[in-house]
């Protein structure tokens, strides 16, 4: 009799789900991370069957997710481009000083609280996994030097690293944008070079060098602004102490399209690392040993002649205006 | 028993109502090593470096400039809110700067730095008052404040606030705690020994402000000198009784010491020793007040015992605050052989310093060094669930599970746990067998709770 009731009041009172709802949070990872800014997947799903939220919100998910939920809510996806974290530092217990011998608990969250951690420098990384334990996705390992890396591979950009590091040097950064300076101490370049010996000094070298006047200095520390970073790399041979890294992958290169050339020379007069040859009025050539596809040469083509070499992976596109 | 016979028994000073007990704590070696050894003077160092907070609550602001002149008892920083006091120059000489130096609690603060200019010449602003006892509680409070007095027992709370409880908690006893449980530290005890007479003065002013007639001067046992010293000197004032405790830590935290005493207990949840009717105040605090209010001399020096079997000759020192340890540390003889951890404070609950430049500030009761033999240990093992941790524990928690609870992150479940009842006495890991860092976890857990609850 009670079931009978129960399934009578069921039926009068029950509420009306979207099927939708369902069927989007089947798509959904279901980490329940948070990088969406909803509190779990299935409010997430709700949000995108209502419209709330766009089906490319799931940053976990990545494209796939979003290629997927678009399909299936009838809309067009818009993507953006992959962010990854970055761990910015480099100083390892080989390149680094440490204050004391730390002996207790394997987290950064609970060693900073011993007098900041062991490490000299207050910005370095503690490299006892807080990142690598809260990261749903197995994408940081912990290098033998004690630092953190992170698989830009298996890293979805979920953001929940760069919320628990103690030390705030984790960063999200477009996939494409490969070139990080790997400092984040505000320190004098006198104490920076006392405990470490991979840190930002602040000597300027690479605010000079950036043809895009895309580094400058915030106090001691060299600071890029990616969104003019054109991944040219030429910092990166210019830091005394090598703190600017790129990660893996070929750099762009430019290519010049021999019926539109010229031959006026605007190129390889502004191309900062002599990579273009030719006679007056002949078609120029591009060394390739030599480009690093700055691109600057193609802001300066009065004809149009030059454009990026395609290389196939489409983050490096960014790289061109 | 009534409150009669019991107020009858106290004013014909009886020995002493019969003592309750806390629950949990340990009894670790005293190893008061240096508890015969008088005070010494130490000499004025050629530079000091005085934190612009060295108390709880809001730091202050620094009133002198570079190349300013100062002479010893001239205020340098201004206490900002209720909740901070003033800090005064320990030295006259010169201000070399102001900046960024190494403090005790392990980060880098404001501080001003002095040069001596070895004359060691007072203010002509020192305001003494002869007729203390007839001026009003709030003077004499606004005068404790001013001369920069805190907690000296080692949390440095400002004491001007401790002596402003709200209308609605009225006050009946002060408890003067001489307890020093912490090993090795003497501070206080030699402290009893060769000035008695301000601590019980500075006994009565409090009592005067608080307005209460009953003052419990708290001894540990293992004093026995200083427990017939403060008894020979109370035997005339009805008002103050001596008690000796049993030696077991900690013994000397206030509300185990409310509970030992009195058998009151501080509630839970934020619960302040005023809400049962007590304040409690350490030896060294009581002479500071006296000093302060009688001769107007502000906080600029103290009691630190300097002991430990890293150092030749472990001693008490006067010394001005503000001194590098290590200036302390040469003064007892140098290090003995390999140091591994300079410790300041108690070996307990004292704080590992990485570098000797750090200043002693007005809550440094010692600096403890201990030999690398000493304190080389294994990594920490799995908990084997013997429950020593919860037996030790004063504060009745179980630290094992929290200490589970933090490492999993399960922080909600920690505080319906009454993580932050933890006193971070220590004694968990005192006794645990497996090694585990407890108090470590424990201290993560308490600061993840409240920045959450910032965030939130």
């Amino acid at each position: 009799m009670a079931s009978l009731g129960l399934g009578l009041v069921a039926r009068r009172f029950g509420v009306e789900l979207d099927p939708r709802v369902e069927a989007v949070e089947r798509l959904l990872p279901g980490i329940n991370d948070g990088g969406c800014g909803y509190p779990s997947c299935s409010q997430f799903a709700r949000a995108v069957v209502e419209r709330e939220a766009p089906v490319t919100g799931c940053v976990a998910g990545g494209e796939a997710t979003a290629l997927a939920l678009a399909e299936l809510m009838g809309v067009e996806a818009v993507l953006g481009e992959k962010k990854v974290a970055v761990v910015l530092c480099k100083g390892g217990k080989e390149e680094s000083t440490t204050k004391f011998t730390y002996r207790g608990v394997e987290d950064c969250k609970a060693a900073v609280i011993i007098s900041g951690g062991d490490k000299a420098c207050p910005y370095g990384c503690l490299g006892l996994g807080t990142c690598k334990r809260v990261c749903p996705f197995d994408a940081v390992v912990i290098s033998e030097n004690g630092l953190s890396t992170i698989d830009s591979e298996r890293c979805t950009g979920c953001g929940i690293c760069v919320k628990e590091c103690p030390k705030g040097i984790i960063q999200l950064v477009h996939i494409g944008k490969r070139v990080n300076i790997l400092c984040h101490s505000k320190e004098k370049g006198s104490e920076v070079r006392k405990k470490c010996k991979v840190g930002c000094i602040a000597c300027e070298a690479c605010v000079r060098v950036c043809p895009f006047e895309a580094i400058s200095m915030e106090g001691d520390l060299a600071v890029l602004d990616h969104e003019r970073c054109r991944v040219c790399g030429l910092c990166i041979s210019r830091c005394p102490t090598q703190a600017i890294e790129a990660r893996d992958g070929p750099f762009p290169q430019v290519e010049i399209i021999p019926d539109k050339c010229t031959g006026c020379g605007i190129c390889s007069m502004v191309c900062p690392v002599d990579a273009i040859e030719g006679e007056k009025k002949e078609v120029h050539v591009v060394s390739e040993e030599r480009c690093i596809g700055c691109s600057l040469c193609i802001d300066r083509c009065p004809t149009e002649a030059i454009c990026m070499r395609a290389p196939g992976d489409s983050a490096l596109r960014l790289a061109s205006p | 028993m009534h409150e009669g016979s019991r107020r009858f028994r106290f004013e014909v000073s009886f020995p002493m109502t019969r003592l309750y007990f806390f629950q949990g704590g340990v009894h670790p070696s005293e190893l008061k090593i240096s508890q015969d050894t008088p005070i010494e003077e130490l000499k004025i160092p050629d530079r000091i470096v005085v934190p612009l907070s060295q108390h709880i609550g809001a730091p202050c602001e620094a009133t002198v400039a570079p190349g300013d002149r100062v002479r010893k008892g001239d205020r340098v920083g201004q206490a900002t809110g209720f909740v901070s006091v003033n800090v005064h120059a320990p030295i006259s000489g010169v201000v070399k700067s102001i900046g960024i130096f190494p403090h005790p609690i392990g980060r880098p603060l404001p501080a001003v730095e002095i040069e001596s200019d070895g004359e060691d010449a007072w203010t002509d602003k020192l305001k003494p008052h002869e007729k203390y006892m007839d001026l009003p509680p709030e003077t004499l409070k606004e005068i404790i404040r001013d001369m920069g007095v805190v907690g000296m027992g080692g949390a440095a709370f400002p004491t001007h606030v401790k002596f402003s409880p709200p209308k609605e908690r009225p006050i009946d006893t002060l408890i003067i705690n001489g307890a020093e449980c912490e090993p090795y530290l003497t501070a206080d005890h030699r402290l009893m020994l060769e000035e008695p007479e301000n601590i019980i003065a500075g006994s009565q002013i409090a009592m005067r402000i608080l307005g209460v007639d009953r003052g419990i001067i708290a001894i540990e046992s293992n004093k026995p000198d200083a427990i017939d010293k403060m008894k020979g000197l109370t035997e005339d004032i009805p008002v103050l009784e001596v008690v000796a405790l049993r030696v077991r830590y900690p013994q000397g935290a206030e509300k185990q010491l409310i509970k030992t005493l009195l058998n009151r207990e501080v509630p839970s949840s934020g619960g302040l020793p005023m809400d049962v009717g007590v304040i409690v105040q350490n030896v060294g605090t009581l002479s500071a007040i006296y000093k302060a209010v009688r001769f107007g001399i502000p906080l600029i020096e103290r009691i630190t015992t300097v002991t430990g079997s890293g150092v030749r000759e472990p001693k008490n020192l006067r010394v001005r605050i503000g001194t590098p340890i290590e200036v302390l540390i040469e003064a007892c003889g140098g290090f003995t052989s390999d140091v591994g951890k300079v410790i300041m404070g108690g070996p307990m609950m004292g704080v590992s310093q990485y570098s000797l430049e750090v200043p002693v500030v007005k809550g440094t009761s010692g600096i403890v060094v201990q030999l690398l033999s000493e304190v080389e240990e294994g990594s920490a093992q799995p908990c084997i669930r013997c429950g020593s941790c919860v037996r030790a524990c004063p504060a009745r928690l179980m630290p094992t599970v929290l200490g589970v609870f933090a490492q999993l992150d399960m922080f909600e479940e920690a505080e319906r746990y009454d993580v932050v009842e933890c006193i971070e006495c220590g004694c968990c890991d005192y006794v645990c067998p497996a090694k585990i860092p407890l108090v470590q976890l424990l201290r993560y857990a308490k600061a993840e709770i409240l920045t959450r609850k910032k965030a939130a």
